[in-house]
């Protein structure tokens, strides 16, 4: 939510003051945009502007609006799915999230995971998408091999993972014995299993790379040459040139790398909980693998859904850091707003 | 910028630099610096071929492995031991394939199209009329980026129970009627960029509101529509969350591939009473993949372009 607002004020200008922006019809003197509130809107105009957005409109009130209200309503009642009905409201489900061992467990897993996949995802990309900006022609070549495994279905990735990372016989265990290196039990040793998820993300990071390839690709030449000249190495001109003028880059993909971490599924699911038979270590217990559990095997859907606003709440408070963090040490061309 | 770069500190080595420049002319420097880029760049080469290699095992030992008997699957032999293509033939039989890629399908192409058709003509409605709130409600479509899944998936889960639809393929596809937040934005972004005079013209000459988006906006949107639409195809086709939940039960023909796959992984798992046959499982990930990196052969412009607009975004 909180950074919808610097990104509507942001796109505004761009939007309205295009050539041929949307106040140009009725009035072209009316551009400026401290006067667009006078404007009488075109009556037929706003009606069909209406019905064009209307889609979206029944969409938001059903499958957002309508959701968040009875997902609260739910998660402030006794609901069962079997009988349909609410008997009375309490803040039991609420005050579960912190008598549940469980909850706390998959979230300290979650935030563990977070913690160390996102910074190792943004150096890996950044480290990727420096080499490809440096080597010019044959980019394109590399960029592709690096992105197929983005394409794969994390189904696919699973399947292949699974016996990648075996303990005993493993290729990633044979590869390290060969450089003299006893292999973890990657899928079985509580300490290893989330570095297997880690190792898995690290490969399907190619999506963050194309953005930060994107993102140098507008760094100014003649800023790294005047920089030269006056004796920057490369250290230096990366510190100094590279890292500003990409923070906008590096902050939203920060953001969104933890949004994803946090609510992390398929691959922990595939691994480790798909086969309700066989136990798989506790450390493995992402929360979203938990929420899951309660909601679509136990069918506990109040405590499941006063587990999703834990989590949106959790979400919340760590991007307005982000944000707030992030907006000290962001560059924007031009100033901000 | 060049004011943070030239710290007082650096001071002392832009001398020395200049003075070195100045002594040897620059000539004989030369030479050696065009030997230095030449090794640069080897090792550049070496380092991304390398790493190629590493994003790439995963898929030849993929392919070698649905290639090799039972026994074999574990070797780690790039070339198979034993080679065993009977195993594309066997997995048919194996599992339901057929139909699980022919619901797979189904549903992408209609999550796709859906979704690419409603949210053109949302953005459309945010990029060419005003009316009021309009960028009130563009902010709360910009807000709605922001929301965790999680939050809505019991809700949605429920929604689709009261309607009826729990069973079907219907959850899969159905909100996508409605358009999709980031694909809203794509679009409209690039509905801004088409020539207002265009519209004005049409409308000068009676067009209706819909016909100035169907038959001139449309048309020249193509390339944002294929973005739209080759996202949207990949995330339904390789979804597994939403068909575990909406799909897993009843009969598993009704699965789609991923479900499928998931569900033959444990079937096959010897803790359940499976034989182990992992390499059918490998045929089965080799042709869910498959598809994909052939869109992404054909489409690859149109991926790497919607990944750098999102980047635009932050």
């Amino acid at each position: 939510m909180a950074l919808s607002d610097p990104a509507v004020t942001g796109r505004r200008d761009p939007g309205d003051g295009a050539p041929g922006g949307p106040s140009a019809r009725t009035a072209p003197a009316l551009r400026p945009e401290p006067r667009r509130r006078k404007v009488k809107y075109n009556r037929r105009e706003a009606i069909a502007g209406f019905l064009f957005i209307g889609p979206w409109v029944i969409g938001f009130l059903v499958f957002t609006l309508g959701a968040m209200i009875y997902s609260l309503v739910i998660s402030l009642s006794d609901y069962q799915l079997a009988t349909d009905l609410i008997t009375r409201f309490s803040f039991d489900n609420y005050a579960r999230l912190f008598s549940e061992p469980k909850v706390m467990v998959s979230l300290s897993n979650t935030l563990f995971f977070a913690v160390m996949a996102v910074p190792l995802e943004i150096a890996f990309a950044l480290g990727l998408a420096l080499l490809l900006n440096r080597l010019g022609r044959g980019a394109g070549f590399f960029r592709v091999l690096y992105y197929l495994p983005k394409m794969t279905p994390s189904v696919a990735t699973a399947a292949v993972f699974l016996l990648l990372l075996n303990g005993n016989f493993g290729a990633i265990n044979r590869g390290l014995a060969l450089i003299g290196i006893q292999g973890p039990q990657w899928l079985t040793d509580p300490a290893w299993v989330k570095p297997s998820i880690v190792l898995m993300t690290l490969w399907t990071v190619s999506g963050t790379m194309i953005i930060f390839l994107a993102a140098l690709k507008n760094v100014p030449r003649d800023l790294y040459e005047v920089s030269s000249l006056d004796g920057a190495g490369p250290v230096r001109q990366f510190f100094h040139i590279t890292v500003p003028m990409i923070s906008g880059a590096i902050f939203f993909n920060m953001l969104v790398l933890t949004i994803a971490a946090l609510q992390v599924f398929d691959q922990a699911f595939l691994l480790f909980w798909r086969d309700q038979t066989s136990a798989a270590p506790e450390s493995s217990l992402f929360y979203a693998v938990y929420l899951f559990q309660q909601a679509f095997r136990q069918f506990n859907f109040g405590f499941a859904a006063a587990m999703a606003w834990l989590l949106f709440a959790i979400i919340a408070v760590i991007t307005l850091i982000q944000v707030r963090f992030g907006n000290r040490f962001v560059y924007y061309e031009g100033g901000r707003d | 910028m060049t004011a943070t770069i030239g710290t007082p500190s650096a001071g002392p080595s832009v001398q020395s630099q200049t003075l070195s420049v100045a002594e040897t002319g620059g000539r004989p420097r030369a030479p050696r610096r065009g030997v230095r880029s030449t090794a640069v760049r080897l090792i550049l080469w070496v380092v991304l071929v390398g790493f190629a290699l590493a994003f790439l095992y995963p898929f030849v030992w993929l392919l070698s492995a649905s290639l090799k008997p039972r026994g074999e699957v574990f070797d780690n032999r790039l070339i198979p031991q034993t080679l065993v293509p009977g195993n594309y033939a066997e997995v048919w039989e194996q599992l339901p394939l057929l139909s699980w890629m022919g619901n797979s399908l189904l549903i992408a192409l209609l999550a796709a199209g859906l979704v690419t058709v409603s949210s053109s003509i949302v953005a459309f409605g945010f990029a060419y009329f005003r009316f009021p709130f309009r960028n009130a409600l563009f902010g709360l479509v910009l807000a709605t980026m922001m929301l965790p899944g999680a939050v809505t998936l019991i809700p949605t889960y429920l929604i689709w129970n009261q309607l009826g639809f729990l069973g079907t393929s219907v959850p899969l596809w159905g909100a996508n009627l409605f358009g999709s937040a980031f694909y809203i934005f794509l679009q409209r972004q690039f509905f801004l960029g088409l020539p207002r005079e265009l519209f004005e013209a049409a409308r000068v000459d009676g067009a209706s509101y819909w016909r100035m988006f169907w038959q001139i906006a449309a048309p020249l949107s193509i390339p944002s529509f294929i973005i739209v639409f080759i996202f949207e195809f990949q995330a339904s086709w390789n979804n597994l969350q939403a068909p575990l939940i909406y799909l897993n039960f009843g009969s598993v023909e009704n699965f789609t591939v991923p479900l499928g796959i998931s569900y033959a992984m444990t079937q096959f798992s010897p803790t359940n009473g499976g034989q182990g046959d992992y390499q059918l499982v490998m045929v089965a990930a080799l042709l869910v993949t498959l598809p994909m990196l052939i869109l992404f052969a054909f489409g690859q412009r149109y991926f790497i372009d919607g990944l750098a607009t999102q980047g635009r975004k932050g």
